[in-house]
């Protein structure tokens, strides 16, 4: 989009992180919640998904996502929207609830710009989810922070807004909102935190500001910061992630953080919040690097009408085929929700065969009994290419469409849909995990659905 | 012990429509045209019919559910009429209950009719359809030649068979069905193409080209049959028996359980198995003298010869190459030019293939005849490889 501004004023560089056309904040905040599930000594008791681009407005989106974790049913699900400081504020209520439930909060946004914007080069697409505990960890895992100091401030200035039923954001002058906004607006609030705290500004290490790299100079200025203190704010490999951002940023500060290092977390919209977190001195170990790894998984997409297409900015003729009905039957939905949702398939008591879907009686030519299978997560179980194809006559967002047998790891076979892969890139034998993605698009009932697809390792 | 079908009923009488893109008839029309044939081949009456079976695969084409298109269509006597539908086995699953009422005695005489109208859907390939309302929500929106492409990765890999190499070998499986369809004023594409040609085609489902996948046409076919008692009584001379009728759907195996690993089809093998016990068979390569099987895909073809027993095991593609399945091999395939090019009007394709064989044993396939053949195969694979019905079934001369 560059002949908008023949001077070449804006100079676009590094990377934006963007869905592949099944990713949306819902898909996004499933992946992130496994990784940081992985491995956690106990499940969460609440799920909070942050997010201002979740797919449904009225739907609970959090549920589907436990459901795609495969939570208990007797976890207390929310979502949070309306402003890119939900994160932070939703970290705030977790940390600080009553009821003592452990939180999985995901912050998730898929973020759309109208193209040619400034958002359009600025955004990225991104998701984080911090298990958070109000009751101090028992056993022996530590905490990986605690959140020792929290403020708030309510403030409608408007930076920028998007309608109900907008596509997009309308952005304010940049400099109204660093001078009068941030620069007035945050110190006050980051003081409070400290204060509550009792940190000193020269004693955080991390000051995870989620705003325009001239604002946050302005603001660390302002707070008597330098700029050693100031968290990587991901502008050049991954893009502004609205609400998920500035968890994203402080997953970054957390995997940089040694122990007794103390964290300054902002998060600006309708008001500032201000969160002051410390990495307790006898952390047991660092956390995973993930965002590295996440990082890295990359796929450059190299068609700017592709990119537009799939977000739905450009009316492209997919064909004939694409004009199938995708109505979802609602009853199978619920009937086999946590087959679909959760991946979860049978697994024979009496031969051990592992099969998709679960079913009355085993496939197992061999034993074939009848009501011996138990309810098995297929999520996590590594896969297997048996057979694939490159399909360039079925209906696919990104042709071609590659499906292929897959086996499980222990048994079983199901037909599935490879994502993130290109023509050429699959093999006989190729070894796949399993993600949760947007599997069709029902339009004319403005319905999406969901199913787990492979994809390389 | 059952004794099974074998020469218990007689096919007396059979039509079959020129297949193609029809633009100027509807169902009705064909099964008109195939009937007026069949009945004249016979040389009986209309209302010596005393139950039909019709089958349609894609009802929502312009031909609609239950007996009523063939019993308003031919008006028939208000006879019973039973509609079938069993994927692309559905023309030989009408077969099947035609024979299986006259053996049974339930009807002197039977007509069994298949008939698809599949180009009024307004665009190439097979109508976009609902595969349940459970598998929608977790399979891939596959497409046909998409499920039978992953036949070649699979039969490539289970060989250590380079791709290139097994592309070769279907590439010549499509030009010897298009040679054969040639010579067939019946056939939807009657044109020769070159191994250039179907190597260097647009890419439909990675391996399949345009030429390695069959036709999409309109056609119908039809059957009349009774027992050869009765054939002869009523003075007939040139008739075929039915050797074997049989049938084997998968069961989940191949979808869900490891042991099936992508590269042939099981069903195939099962069916083939009971019609040779049917059918007396102990040597099928040296029994069967022609055969029409289900090349909804060159690879379809290439792997079913193993199925069917043909080819050992890894050969197939060595024994399409040396010809053996060629108009003047050992044991010719597809001689009327196949689903190739025929095309693949779904509830017609199992009765053309009887057709055609029912032909070559009475003698009067034209410059397509073989000399003096005595057992003919059909072969029907319906659904996709994960998923299928298989069919198998022998025709024979009257002994």
């Amino acid at each position: 989009m560059g002949w908008l501004e023949p001077g070449g004023t804006r100079a676009p560089s590094g990377a934006r992180a963007i869905c592949n056309w099944d990713e949306d904040a819902l898909t996004l905040a499933v992946e992130a919640g496994r990784e940081c599930l992985r491995g956690a000594a106990a499940p969460p008791q609440a799920v909070t998904l942050v997010s201002t681009t979740l797919p449904f407005v009225d739907r609970s989106n959090a549920t589907l996502v436990a459901a795609a974790l495969d939570l208990a049913p007797e976890t207390q699900t929310l979502d949070v929207t309306g402003t890119l400081r939900a994160g932070t504020t939703a970290l705030a209520q977790a940390a600080g609830r009553s009821d003592g439930l452990r939180t999985l909060v995901i912050a998730a946004d898929a973020r759309t710009a109208r193209p040619g914007s400034a958002q359009e080069l600025e955004f990225g697409s991104a998701a984080v989810a911090l298990l958070v505990s109000s009751a101090k960890p028992s056993g022996q895992q530590s905490a990986l922070a605690d959140i020792r100091g929290v403020a708030h401030l309510s403030a409608d200035l408007v930076d920028h807004y998007r309608a109900s039923g907008e596509a997009f954001d309308y952005a304010l002058e940049e400099r109204w909102v660093r001078d009068e906004g941030l620069a007035k607006l945050v110190p006050d609030t980051v003081r409070m935190a400290l204060e509550r705290a009792a940190v000193k500004s020269s004693d955080v290490q991390h000051c995870v500001l989620p705003v325009a790299p001239a604002a946050a100079q302005r603001l660390l200025r302002s707070l008597g910061l330098d700029q050693a203190q100031l968290a990587d704010a991901l502008r050049e490999d991954c893009g502004d992630s609205g609400a998920a951002h500035p968890l994203l940023m402080l997953a970054a500060a957390l995997e940089a953080a040694a122990p007794g290092d103390h964290i300054l977390l902002v998060g600006f919209g309708q008001g500032v919040d201000a969160l002051v977190l410390s990495v307790p001195r006898d952390r047991e170990a660092p956390p995973r690097p993930q965002l590295a790894a996440a990082l890295a998984r990359r796929r450059e997409e190299g068609s700017y009408t592709r990119y537009l297409a799939h977000r739905g900015l450009l009316d492209v003729d997919f064909g004939k085929r694409a004009e199938r009905d995708n109505r979802s039957a609602q009853s199978v939905m619920w009937r086999k929700q946590r087959q679909l949702a959760g991946f979860v398939g049978g697994r024979c008591a009496a031969c051990g065969t592992v099969q998709f879907p679960k079913s009355r009686v085993c496939v197992n030519p061999a034993c074939r009994h009848t009501d011996t299978q138990a309810d098995f997560r297929l999520a996590e179980l590594a896969g297997r290419v048996k057979t694939f194809t490159e399909d360039w006559q079925a209906f696919a967002p990104r042709p071609p469409a590659i499906y292929g047998n897959v086996e499980f790891e222990g048994g079983g076979n199901l037909l599935m849909e490879l994502t993130d892969t290109e023509a050429g890139e699959a093999r006989i034998g190729m070894p796949v995990r399993f993600v949760f993605r947007l599997k069709d698009v029902d339009n004319l009932r403005a319905f999406r659905r969901y199913f787990w697809k492979a994809t390389g390792v | 012990m059952a004794s099974g079908i074998r020469d218990r009923v007689a096919i007396v009488g059979m039509g079959c429509t020129r297949f193609g893109e029809r633009w100027d008839a509807g169902p009705e029309d064909l099964m008109v045209e195939a009937f007026a044939e069949a009945l004249t081949d016979a040389g009986i009456e209309r209302d010596e019919i005393g139950a039909a079976w019709l089958g349609i695969f894609f009802d929502e084409q312009s031909t609609g559910k239950s007996a009523l298109p063939l019993s308003v269509g031919l008006r028939l006597p208000n006879v019973p009429v039973t509609r079938v539908e069993n994927l692309c086995a559905t023309g030989t699953e009408a077969l099947r209950g035609a024979v299986y009422a006259v053996a049974a005695g339930a009807c002197d005489i039977a007509l069994a009719m298949g008939v698809e109208k599949l180009k009024d859907t307004g665009y190439a390939g097979l109508p976009e359809r609902t595969k349940g309302s459970f598998e929608d929500l977790y399979l891939p929106g596959s497409t046909a030649p998409g499920a039978f492409a992953q036949l070649a990765a699979a039969y490539a890999a289970r060989h250590g068979y380079p791709m290139e190499r097994l592309r070769e070998a279907m590439a010549h499986i499509s030009c010897k069905s298009h040679e054969n369809g040639a010579r067939n004023p019946k056939a939807h594409l009657r044109n020769r193409i070159t191994p250039a040609q179907v190597l260097g085609a647009p890419m439909i489902s990675y391996p399949l080209g345009v030429f390695d996948c069959c036709g999409v046409s309109d056609g119908a076919a039809c059957a009349i049959v009774m027992t050869p008692e009765r054939a002869r009584a009523l003075g007939k001379r040139d008739f075929v028996t039915v050797k074997a009728l049989q049938l084997a759907p998968s069961n989940g195996v191949e979808m869900g359980h490891q042991s099936w690993d992508g590269s042939y089809t099981l069903t195939t093998r099962l069916a083939a198995q009971r019609a040779y016990a049917e059918a007396g068979i102990s040597a099928p390569r040296e029994a069967i003298d022609l055969m029409e099987v289900h090349d909804c895909f060159s690879i379809t073809e290439l792997v079913v010869m193993e199925d069917l027993g043909f080819s050992d095991a890894g050969r197939a593609p060595y024994d399409v190459l040396a010809g053996r399945y060629d108009r003047d091999g050992a044991i010719p395939c597809q001689l009327d030019g196949g689903l190739k090019c025929f095309g693949h009007p779904i509830g017609a394709t199992g009765l053309r293939m009887a057709y055609e064989v029912y032909l070559q044993l009475l003698g009067r396939a034209g410059e397509r005849q073989l000399p003096a053949p005595a057992l003919g195969l059909t072969h029907n694979l319906g659904g996709i490889p994960n998923r299928n019905v298989a069919s198998v079934a022998i025709f024979g001369v009257a002994s």
